[in-house]
């Protein structure tokens, strides 16, 4: 049995790979590119898993055999990035120390996990996925490129030196406060990230110098690695806050120890914006039905995103699922909310693709659709800011990943029985690549 | 004919009250009727006295008039906790839930809820007019519901129906240490009921002889009620097997049962048809996770297809959100293959129907409450706004939301 489905899905590959040669040309569609102006009556050309064109059907010429998608009357547009999400399963830092940067989401993802599936289903082509806000730091998150994968090593992005890409989740106001070893109050939580960093900073200064005598080295100390990377630039903090003053806090340690900071939730980012503004600092914003539910979220307003718009701070608006909280399903809606709160489309399409790649260090990859960047787009059935539209088609690199007509993706997307397990071990691992 | 009568009865009728009110609406959903182009609903003293359109209502002059591009009837949320529950989320705004004991009946919703939540302000804003809202589906017999329309500074003033329903839940949310398993649920329920029954023939027994009755007995009471069709007993049950279970116990006792929640209907439609019973179904954006992991979206147009009565609901959210939008809800059925009108209606009529109060709420027709909801637009574009709430006749929201 085993060996079966794995021929299968060699077999597969194999086809995926072959058929990928050819350029595929949708066209007649109405293309949001995020990187330029709405193209009605648009065309846009894939080959290689890459995007090869963009443009009016009457400025790009179609590739010689190129195979031929009609799309008209369809809405394409830049696969979701989908900055703060809890798919997956996994759980990172355990319940024995508030600060807990060794720990990985890498080893403790499901990669079969039906959300992923769900994800696809609203269009979410890349996901950072990371541990919750029990902690002031609960771990290292992982950013996944949601294809349908065997294991977390196919799905991951990647640093430069190929290491699993991620970012590191901190949280500070009210969740990570906690009985001791937790801090009790605000005061405390941000004692104790100081002394954490200072304690870096002092190991960075231990690894100099032994820079030049290697008997010298400290012994290796994980958290402290992680939160060298922080320190360097290459990790970026992801940080759970709320409140305003507790919004502020998180900008005065970033500014105090250096670090690269994208503000998480900022329920009432509208009553700090000149301050996020000034930092430079972006936002990824939750967007949800009803203030409440928790005492730091009662004054959350959906018009944080319109705030930053109007200082002219369009660029550091972004959004996210943090599903189960809000559903990967219905990723477009938080954004539309955002525009039933007075923020312009323009903002909010980028909030959800090209804003949030940059949230990531993934913008030269997606978030657009421009030549060279990655096949990852979404074949609307109509305005994405609608109530009544649909994800039809979800491609990833090429492939497609997600088809509404298909029976069994549908269960996906609307639920129905079986819908909450995970996805089956033998037909799992590849989505349909182009025919 | 009887609309442009009584339109011009209202003209006569001088002074004008506080609950006289004109409203116009580019479209104007009755939903008992066809959609009114250029639409005119004239209220007065609280009801509706005319609809229709330019050519067929002369509002009265004099009156308030306030004007949308869209009104429909103020929205029936069917099934709520809102006003038990608060936003706050703490300890002493968390009124829908007791869990001192299993089986609690005698819990009035009337004596817990706080009529100027923040919650009930921000529903109201969205056009919802009415509640029925009450104990939480967290413990087997959580108490009372009732209804209540979204006004007020009291109880008093907000309140509808002081009892409307006794609720009942199935399944992993009211299960402790006990009752721990659904047959320990089953034994209980009909070993509360059986001993209402036994109640209920001294009461009879007793007769007018004040002195052979039995003592009172509040819990009692309160079942006997439900053993007398005098107040349905709502069940909340997810899983195919609890649905059926909540039919065999009202099969067994003959009481009035509207099941709610429900997520696993659609696999049960012949039994619920069979049984006639109504559903308020849990929320399309409920969480598809542990008893619902088998919810599914296209159950609405199950239901309907089934020519099931049901309606949708906001549910019961221990997080964030702390209360679910009914309206933001029916655009989501609506999407997934309900269609707008339907789940128009399902938020209107059919709740009014469900809660045996469709002789006065839930669509635009002369002689029942004045109750509207104002939108710029389409009310379930995401993009659209409430801009305006009316309950028998008094303007209760205006603004943009």
């Amino acid at each position: 049995m085993r060996t079966l489905a794995h021929s299968l899905t060699l077999a597969l590959l194999t086809a995926a790979a072959v058929a990928q040669e050819l350029p595929h040309a949708f066209v007649g569609g109405r293309v949001l590119a995020v990187s330029g102006p709405p193209i009605e009556d648009g065309v846009v050309i894939v080959q290689f898993g890459r995007i090869r064109a963009v443009g009016a059907r009457t400025s790009v010429e179609l590739p010689s055999g190129a195979k031929v998608v009609d799309v008209k009357g369809k809405v394409l547009m830049p696969g979701l990035v989908d900055t703060h999400s809890h798919v997956g399963g996994g759980w990172g830092a355990d319940s024995s120390a508030p600060i807990q940067p060794d720990v990985r989401m890498l080893d403790a993802i499901n990669c079969r996990d039906a959300g992923l599936q769900r994800a696809q289903a609203g269009g979410i082509t890349t996901i950072n996925v990371m541990s919750g806000s029990g902690h002031l730091m609960s771990g290292q998150t992982i950013y996944v490129k949601n294809r349908d994968a065997r294991t977390i090593e196919e799905q991951c992005y990647r640093f430069p030196d190929g290491t699993p890409m991620g970012g590191m989740k901190m949280a500070n106001g009210t969740n990570s406060q906690q009985d001791p070893p937790f801090p009790g109050t605000r005061g405390k939580s941000a004692a104790l990230v100081r002394e954490r960093f200072l304690a870096a900073q002092e190991y960075k200064r231990k690894l100099d110098a032994a820079a030049l005598d290697a008997t010298k080295l400290p012994s290796r100390d994980l958290g402290h690695e992680a939160l060298l990377e922080i320190l360097s630039g290459k990790r970026i903090v992801h940080h759970h806050t709320h409140r305003h003053d507790d919004i502020v806090t998180v900008l005065r340690l970033a500014k105090e120890f250096g670090f690269r900071v994208v503000l998480h939730h900022v329920s009432e980012a509208w009553k700090v914006a000149e301050e996020i503004a000034a930092a430079n600092v972006a936002c990824s914003l939750i967007v949800l039905d009803t203030p409440g539910g928790k005492l730091e979220a009662m004054d959350f307003d959906a018009r944080s995103a319109a705030e930053l718009e109007r200082l002219g701070r369009a660029d550091l608006v972004g959004f996210h699922t943090d599903d189960w909280i809000t559903d990967s399903r219905l990723f477009l809606r938080s954004a539309a909310l955002a525009v039933r709160a007075g923020v312009s489309r323009e903002t909010a399409l980028a909030g959800l693709t090209l804003n949030a790649a940059r949230m990531l260090d993934l913008h030269e990859r997606v978030g657009s659709l421009e030549p060279g960047k990655d096949a990852d787009f979404l074949v609307l059935s109509g305005d994405p800011f609608s109530t009544y539209t649909r994800v039809e088609q979800t491609w990833v690199e090429g492939s497609k990943v997600f088809d509404l007509s298909n029976e069994h993706d549908r269960l996906w997307a609307e639920g129905g029985w079986g819908a909450g397990l995970a996805r089956a071990g033998a037909l799992c691992c590849v989505g349909e690549a182009v025919k | 004919m009887n609309a442009k009568l009584i339109g011009a009865l209202a003209l006569l009728a001088l002074p004008t009250l506080a609950q006289d009110l004109v409203v116009r609406g580019e479209r104007v959903h009755t939903v008992c009727g066809a959609v009114i182009d250029n639409g005119i609903v004239v209220v007065k003293a609280g009801k509706i006295v005319a609809v229709g359109n330019e050519r067929q209502v002369q509002p009265p002059e004099g009156v308030r008039t306030l004007s949308a591009k869209v009104v429909t009837p103020g929205l029936i949320d069917a099934h709520s906790v809102v006003g038990l529950a608060g936003y706050l989320n703490q300890p002493q705004d968390q009124d829908q839930h007791d869990p001192t004991g299993p089986i609690q009946p005698e819990l009035r919703a009337i004596d817990a809820y706080n009529a100027r939540e923040r919650l009930v302000e921000w529903v109201r804003g969205f056009g919802v007019t009415t509640l029925h809202t009450g104990h939480g589906p967290q413990a087997l017999i959580s108490g009372q519901t009732m209804v209540v329309k979204t006004r007020g500074e009291t109880i008093d003033e907000a309140v509808l129906v002081p009892r409307a329903m006794i609720a009942a839940t199935l399944g992993t949310a009211s299960r402790s240490k006990s009752p721990g398993t659904a047959g320990k649920q089953l034994a209980m329920l009909r070993e509360a009921l059986i001993g209402a029954q036994e109640y209920q023939r001294k009461l009879r027994a007793a007769g007018d002889d004040a002195a052979a009755r039995p003592e009172r007995d509040l819990r009692k009471e309160a079942l006997v009620d439900v053993l007398e069709r005098k107040a349905p007993l709502l069940v909340t049950a997810h899983r195919h097997q609890d649905i059926v279970s909540a039919l065999r116990l009202a099969s067994e006792f003959g009481f009035q049962l509207v099941l709610d929640g429900a997520s696993e209907a659609y696999v049960v439609i012949d039994e619920l048809r069979l049984a006639k019973v109504p559903v308020i179904v849990h929320p399309p954006m409920a969480r598809f996770v542990e008893e619902l992991e088998n919810a599914s979206r296209s159950t609405y147009r199950k239901l309907a297809d089934a020519n099931i009565a049901f309606t949708l609901q906001s549910g019961y959210e221990s997080y964030v959100p702390k209360t679910r939008v009914i309206l933001y809800e029916a655009g989501v059925a609506a999407a997934y293959g309900l269609g707008a009108e339907r789940a128009l209606r399902s938020i209107t009529l059919d709740a009014a129907k469900i809660l045996g109060l469709d002789a006065r709420l839930g669509s635009l027709e002369v002689g029942k409450d004045g109750d509207l909801a104002l939108y710029d637009g389409d009310p379930f574009e995401y993009a659209s706004h409430c801009i305006g709430t009316v309950i028998e006749g008094v303007s209760v929201f205006e603004g943009s939301r």
